[in-house]
């Protein structure tokens, strides 16, 4: 099946490309990237006027499965996923089971062999049951195929046992992601610690719980000289400190997520849980200094942190709902809208953060559109206006901060190993 | 009643969420209902058919017996829901449970709730009048609107006086509607508390803050004294409270160096010899029980300007 992507603007900056030129896929493959390509293909898609991206790849998904296939599934999630473009995914381990042993990673894997619309890369556990306490198996983990570690939605209190982690992870060469958050300082708390939190009688988490636990997980990786990359950097002076690190040549990255370049504080003043999320929406000095740090190379890829849950858990109480909201499928959109339009950054800035970045964090042979490459391909229409409606979602939950706001960049096909898998 | 400012909200949520006409609307409202409180039949019959129910996730009896009170004195039928007897213990949600009382016909709910913004959930959620009678430490307006209107019977008006509110600031739903009625018919607010109690931005809200407790009693002409809830355990707690008594307490001595008049206001239920002294508490400045026989006519003037509204709402949709 030989699939022709014509006149489309090609951004691949593994490549320093970002022209017009037609796409030839056979088998499964990229073949060619060039001018004026013909060659009898099955299909033809005419991209003229579209951007021709290599697939999105998302560091940072909750898919729920198995446990909760009341929230998301594998087949669901990967939907949503297609849906906003995004070709490959890492799955995250805090599931029932957990995937903190090979067990529960071969169930997982024949789930997404069943069902998946996109590439599902697992996460196992830093410990077991996330609980902190004892390091998991990480070379059995590999074995059974993780390409990362995280015990993300909980952190690791434990240094000596983040120090063990840090020293395997490099071992096995798996990528460790950290959710990074002192629980003793933000016990309790359900949204930014600050005057918003004050006027609403909400318990805050500090901007300190979070970048503190950075500053030390960073000095263990200096120590153990492995690679880490934080989860979903939210205030000031996390970005900060990064950007410090990297200067110092500590092998750090980091990622964000949409909302926390967007919506601030404010945006909890109605007692929405679909604004509900941890680490919380900070301050607008803080929503300045994340766009600064995508900017400036420090934070270095944009994730969902697509955290399904039903209705039961978030129309309720603020202090009682879930934390956690859904961002498969508006990401893209997200981010074209609010740092591509503005000019904050280029398409091929944003293809470097949402692709090119996540595959070389993670070690895959993925994020480019050259011959020989995996045919995964977005196709997006940067100009197409879409407005955010629940009932339009695709995940099985709608816990959706992006209601009713007019995004600009529409996903028109994604293409998963040559196959077409979603078509707007 | 006063015709001239008109009500349009079917609930009341918070202090914060109205302007300055509204608050003297319920102020104005209340004085007519004051009257209505003194008389040999203390009763109007301007909700009569009307269902009230006091739905309260937190113990509390003051509040709820004034709210039932004020519901009584204007005719309406009274229902009283607390969390213990209700379906919560069977893990109903609190739309669930707020629907549930609109499928029943009530015409009001009027709800204590331990968690900020639930009384605002539930009024999203529907479509009777919710009055909020305390959500977690947010707000707790009829607390303060009542507050404010022992104080305006006391000293004429409101506009240019300094008000002190000493105590656990943090947490206090009564400080927070306190500061928003006060600073919106333009009285300048202290607070003051232990540097811990005292929650980052409140002077966003339109607040001074200090931790000096002879500096918020200078020139204030009233200090609005809020209960101090130290943990269960006495025995721990007592050393917690000697010094809260002897840095923060209302003494004798901390009032003669205070305003000759200054007015002396609590909340209630009052912690003698923590936050106050037994002989300030019982002092002519003291307005502790006025302030209680007032919540009842701030009540009433809640509970039939949000029906008001409300009738009127269904009214114009019925056209």
């Amino acid at each position: 099946m030989k699939l022709l992507i014509k006149n489309g603007r090609v951004v691949d900056p593994a490549n320093n490309l970002d022209e017009e030129r037609d796409v030839l896929v056979d088998q499964g493959r990229i073949v060619k990237v060039g001018r004026n390509l013909n060659g009898g293909a099955d299909q033809i898609i005419d991209a003229a006027r579209w951007l021709v991206l290599p697939g999105l790849i998302d560091m940072h998904v909750h898919l729920r499965e198995p446990g909760r296939e009341d929230k998301e599934t594998v087949e669901s999630g990967t939907r949503a996923a297609v849906k906003g473009g995004i070709t490959t995914l890492v799955a995250m381990p805090n599931t029932n089971p957990a995937m903190d042993t090979p067990e529960s990673v071969q169930l997982l894997q024949a789930r997404i062999k069943e069902s998946a619309q996109a590439h599902v890369l697992i996460a196992g556990c830093i410990s077991r049951s996330r609980q902190g306490r004892e390091l998991t198996d990480l070379a059995r983990l590999k074995r059974a195929g993780i390409v990362a570690i995280s015990d993300d939605g909980a952190a690791v209190d434990s240094a000596p046992l983040l120090d063990r982690a840090l020293r395997k992870a490099k071992e096995q060469k798996l990528a460790v992601l950290l959710h990074c958050e002192d629980r003793n300082v933000s016990a309790g708390g359900v949204m930014h610690l600050g005057a918003m939190s004050t006027r609403l009688g909400l318990r805050g988490i500090s901007a300190e719980s979070e970048y503190k636990r950075i500053q030390r997980d960073i000095q263990l990786a200096e120590k153990a000289r492995c690679p880490v990359h934080i989860c979903h950097v939210s205030c000031a002076e996390s970005v900060e400190i990064i950007a410090r690190a990297k200067k110092k040549g500590v092998r750090v990255t980091a990622e964000t997520a949409p909302h926390y370049f967007t919506l601030t504080e404010e945006a909890v003043r109605d007692y929405d849980a679909d604004m509900k999320m941890n680490p919380p929406l900070r301050g607008a000095s803080d929503v300045h200094a994340v766009i600064q740090g995508l900017i400036k190379g420090t934070i270095d890829t944009i994730a969902s942190d697509h955290a399904p849950h039903t209705i039961n858990e978030k129309e309720i109480e603020f202090d009682r709902a879930e934390f956690g909201i859904i961002g498969l499928e508006t990401e893209l959109a997200v981010a074209a809208t609010w740092l591509v339009r503005p000019g904050h950054l280029s398409w091929s800035d944003l293809v470097k953060k949402l692709s090119l970045h996540p595959a070389r964090i993670l070690g895959i042979d993925k994020g480019t559109l050259g011959p020989g490459k995996a045919a995964d391909i977005t196709i997006v229409d940067p100009a197409a206006e879409w407005v955010v409606r629940k009932e339009e979602c695709v995940s099985k939950s709608r816990n959706t901060p992006f209601v009713g706001w007019r995004l600009q960049g529409r996903v028109m096909y994604t293409v998963v190993d040559g196959k077409v898998a979603y078509r707007q | 009643m006063s015709e001239t400012t008109a009500w349009n909200k079917k609930d009341l949520l918070g202090l914060e969420y109205l302007s300055k006409e509204e608050i003297l609307l319920i102020l104005d409202t209340a004085d007519s209902f004051k009257e209505v409180t003194s008389r040999e039949i203390k009763k109007v019959p301007v909700l009569r058919g009307k269902t009230v129910v006091n739905l309260f996730y937190e113990p509390s009896t003051r509040t709820r017996v004034s709210f039932e009170l004020a519901a009584k004195r204007l005719s309406a039928d009274v229902i009283n829901i607390a969390s213990e007897t209700s379906s919560v213990k069977k893990g109903e949600t609190l739309i669930d449970t707020g629907r549930n009382i609109e499928a029943l016909k009530a015409d009001i709910i009027v709800m204590r709730h331990n968690y900020s913004g639930a009384a605002a959930i539930l009024a999203r959620h529907l479509g009777i009048s919710v009055v909020n009678a305390g959500d977690g430490w947010h707000e707790h307006p009829t607390q303060a609107l009542l507050d404010i209107f022992t104080l305006r019977e006391k000293l004429g008006k409101i506009e240019g006086l300094n008000v002190s509110i000493v105590g656990d600031i943090a947490h206090s739903r009564v400080a927070r509607s306190n500061i928003w009625g006060l600073t919106k018919l333009g009285a300048r607010v202290t607070v003051c508390a232990p540097k811990m109690l005292i929650p980052p931005g409140i002077e966003e809200m339109g607040a001074r803050a200090t931790c000096n407790i002879e500096e918020a009693l200078k020139n204030a002409d009233a200090v609005n004294v809020l209960r101090m809830q130290f943990e269960r355990d006495e025995q721990s707690a007592f050393p917690q409270q000697m010094e809260y008594y002897k840095k923060f307490g209302i003494t004798e001595e901390r009032l003669s160096k205070a305003k000759k008049n200054m007015i002396v206001m609590h909340p209630g239920p009052i912690n003698r010899g923590i936050e106050i002294s037994s002989e300030v508490a019982d002092c002519p400045q003291s307005v502790i029980l006025e302030q209680v026989t007032n919540g009842i006519a701030v009540r009433m003037a809640a509970l039939f300007l949000v029906t008001q509204a409300h009738d009127r709402k269904k009214d114009e949709t019925a056209d």
